[in-house]
């Protein structure tokens, strides 16, 4: 991320603004309205009428009289609320076992050098590359034979299948950079493994920490086949299975208060991404430069 | 002293260290990975272990016209897919990396699609969909360009194309991004040398940008193939596989024989299939697009 002041070739004077306009800025508002589109179009069905959004006649892109109605029936008719505090304590304690497992074991991977660590950070790769669609049929068996089938345990212990590999993997990229020397001289002044970890290498690591932590709570709020397998209670649901599942009856389907729902769950990791986007875009791309 | 000599020998303390990440992904995953394979090769139903039936599953799925299709679907999604999202992906990285007002703000804006649950876009795409009140269509017709509503998903071409395309959507910026961080580690001293010698803008992408970017393009891709090709929700909340299986993947046929249907065997059988094409996948990526001393900046030996 260092060189954005000399990104453009530095020649980007002589291009003329006509040449500019139709290069550089006409297609970048067009791929800007197609990204962002959906979301106008969320937010805009959230908040409109019944009767607007069924309505040919009136232009569909304004809502006439914005109204809270759906939401109002998503937070007080349907188990909304309960789906969002699962998803919220589902993805805050499988992120926290998750960053914990990995600083411990991205420091023994980088730092130890045990016997087998090249290896080790090998098979953590490669877990990394196991995706959740093959493993989600034997995972069922597994979490029906632990009697954890329709808890929220089961999805605490399986999202770090794919939280661990990610987060150790990242942390072992910042591990790398901190120096050796301050390794070196805390363990000539007497201290140990234990104190090196805790006073030296986390507290210059908290970026990559943040990084790995925001990563992974967004994977887990929005994980899916996982939530839409193992449990199947509405009290139990996250909020994307909650919505997808729970809020489609038969044919008639209530595009307002879906809308105001996947608004809803979109929100929290749109909030935190926006807080964090240099940590989450060095995370995302870190994890793929290494 | 001999205790605390036993906790700083680098092999003890690195072993007591990866049990609590080891535990869990022995557990959960690498034992899942066995059972799944395993499963395959046993006729289990949801609530009964299965006997060994050898490769019953997979000639059975071999002769079954569903799995067949949901083979070919998945194979035409995921080139369909990754290809355009290469191509937009790259042009989008590229006018990013150029100076724009509101640069920041552009290039987090432009993330969202990637960050937001895809099961919740997926729903707002399904309503853009929509038969019967589908935006989109009420646009066309305004532009007068089509005279009926578009049935966007239930027709099988229309509706594969409707999936790619939401699909497309969610990719889009994941690799445009990683491919801008590659692009801002490419020294613009080369640019300059290129320029000194009369490159034009073309020359410089084709012989300085391009090759110095393979390597960050094979992982990005890498990831897109094995993403786009395990693909689930999407399809799930869009069609669940229909009109009439086109647009099943393996992955949603797999959910729908073993979960909904029960047959534990057949559908594992079904999943177990994807792992080659996905070993394939890698191989490609890692033997044939390695990244060379070069391309790090270094010089070959």
């Amino acid at each position: 991320m260092s060189g954005k002041q000399q990104d453009s070739i530095g020649m980007a004077f002589l291009d003329s603004l006509p040449r500019r306009w139709v290069t550089l800025y006409t297609p970048v508002i067009v791929f800007l309205i197609v990204l962002l589109f959906p979301f106008y179009w969320m937010a805009m069905t959230a908040f409109k009428p019944n009767e607007e959004l069924v309505s040919r006649a009136t232009n569909p892109f304004w809502i006439i009289s914005p109204t809270l109605a759906h939401f109002e029936k998503l937070l007080f008719k349907t188990d909304y609320p309960q789906w969002m505090w699962n998803t919220i304590l589902v993805s805050v304690v499988s992120t926290v076992i998750s960053l914990a497992a990995s600083v411990f074991a991205a420091y023994a991977i980088e730092r130890l050098r045990f016997r087998g660590s090249k290896q080790t950070g090998l098979a953590i790769f490669l877990a990394y590359l196991v995706p959740p669609s093959i493993l989600f049929i034997p995972l069922a068996a597994i979490v029906v034979q632990l009697g954890l089938f329709d808890t929220r345990w089961a999805l605490i212990l399986t999202y770090p299948t794919f939280l661990i590999p990610f987060c150790t993997w990242l942390l072992m990229g910042y591990f790398r950079s901190i120096p050796y020397e301050l390794e070196e001289c805390a363990l000539i002044d007497g201290a140990t493994r234990w104190q090196i970890l805790v006073k030296i290498i986390l507290p210059l690591a908290v970026p990559g920490l943040i990084s790995a932590g925001i990563f992974a709570f967004t994977l887990s709020w929005n994980e899916f086949i996982y939530a839409l397998t193992f449990v199947s209670s509405s009290e139990t649901k996250t909020v994307p299975v909650g919505v997808v599942t729970e809020l489609v009856e038969g044919d008639v389907y209530h595009w307002g208060s879906l809308m105001a729902g996947a608004l809803l769950g979109s929100l929290p990791v749109a909030i935190l991404y926006s807080f964090f986007v240099e940590h989450y875009v060095s995370g995302m791309t870190g994890a793929v430069k290494e | 002293m001999s205790v605390s000599r036993f906790f700083n020998n680098r092999n003890t303390l690195g072993l007591m260290f990866m049990v609590p990440a080891g535990a869990l992904l022995l557990v959960f995953l690498t034992y899942p990975l066995g059972l799944g394979t395993w499963l395959g090769f046993t006729d289990a139903k949801i609530g009964r272990s299965g006997q060994w039936v050898g490769l019953e599953n997979f000639i059975f799925l071999f002769g079954d016209s569903v799995a067949r299709l949901s083979l070919f679907n998945t194979l035409f999604y995921t080139l369909v897919a990754s290809v355009i999202k290469f191509l937009l992906g790259l042009w989008l990285a590229l006018l990013l990396n150029k100076h724009l007002p509101f640069q920041a703000f552009v290039r987090a804006v432009v993330l969202l699609p990637f960050i937001v649950p895809t099961a919740l876009s997926a729903l707002a795409f399904w309503w853009l969909y929509d038969a019967q009140f589908s935006v989109l269509s009420w646009a066309l017709i305004k532009m007068g360009l089509i005279d009926e509503y578009v049935i966007f998903l239930g027709d099988p071409w229309l509706a594969r194309f409707s999936t790619i395309a939401a699909n497309i959507w969610r990719g889009v910026p994941f690799v445009a991004i990683t491919l801008l961080a590659g692009l801002q580690t490419i020294s613009p001293s080369l640019y300059e040398a290129a320029s000194l010698d009369g490159a034009t803008e073309w020359q410089r992408f084709w012989h300085v940008t391009l090759p110095m970017l393979t390597p960050i393009i094979a992982v990005v891709m890498t990831f897109s193939v094995l993403f786009t090709f395990t693909d689930f929700q999407l399809i799930y909340v869009l069609t669940r596989g229909g009109p009439l299986n086109a647009t099943h993947l393996m992955a949603t046929l797999s959910f729908q024989r073993a979960i909904l249907g029960g047959a534990l065997g057949e559908g594992a059988a079904l999943a177990t299939s994807m792992v080659p094409f996905l070993l394939a996948a890698i191989m490609f990526s890692y033997f044939g697009l390695q990244r060379r001393a070069w391309q790090q900046g270094g010089s070959d030996k």
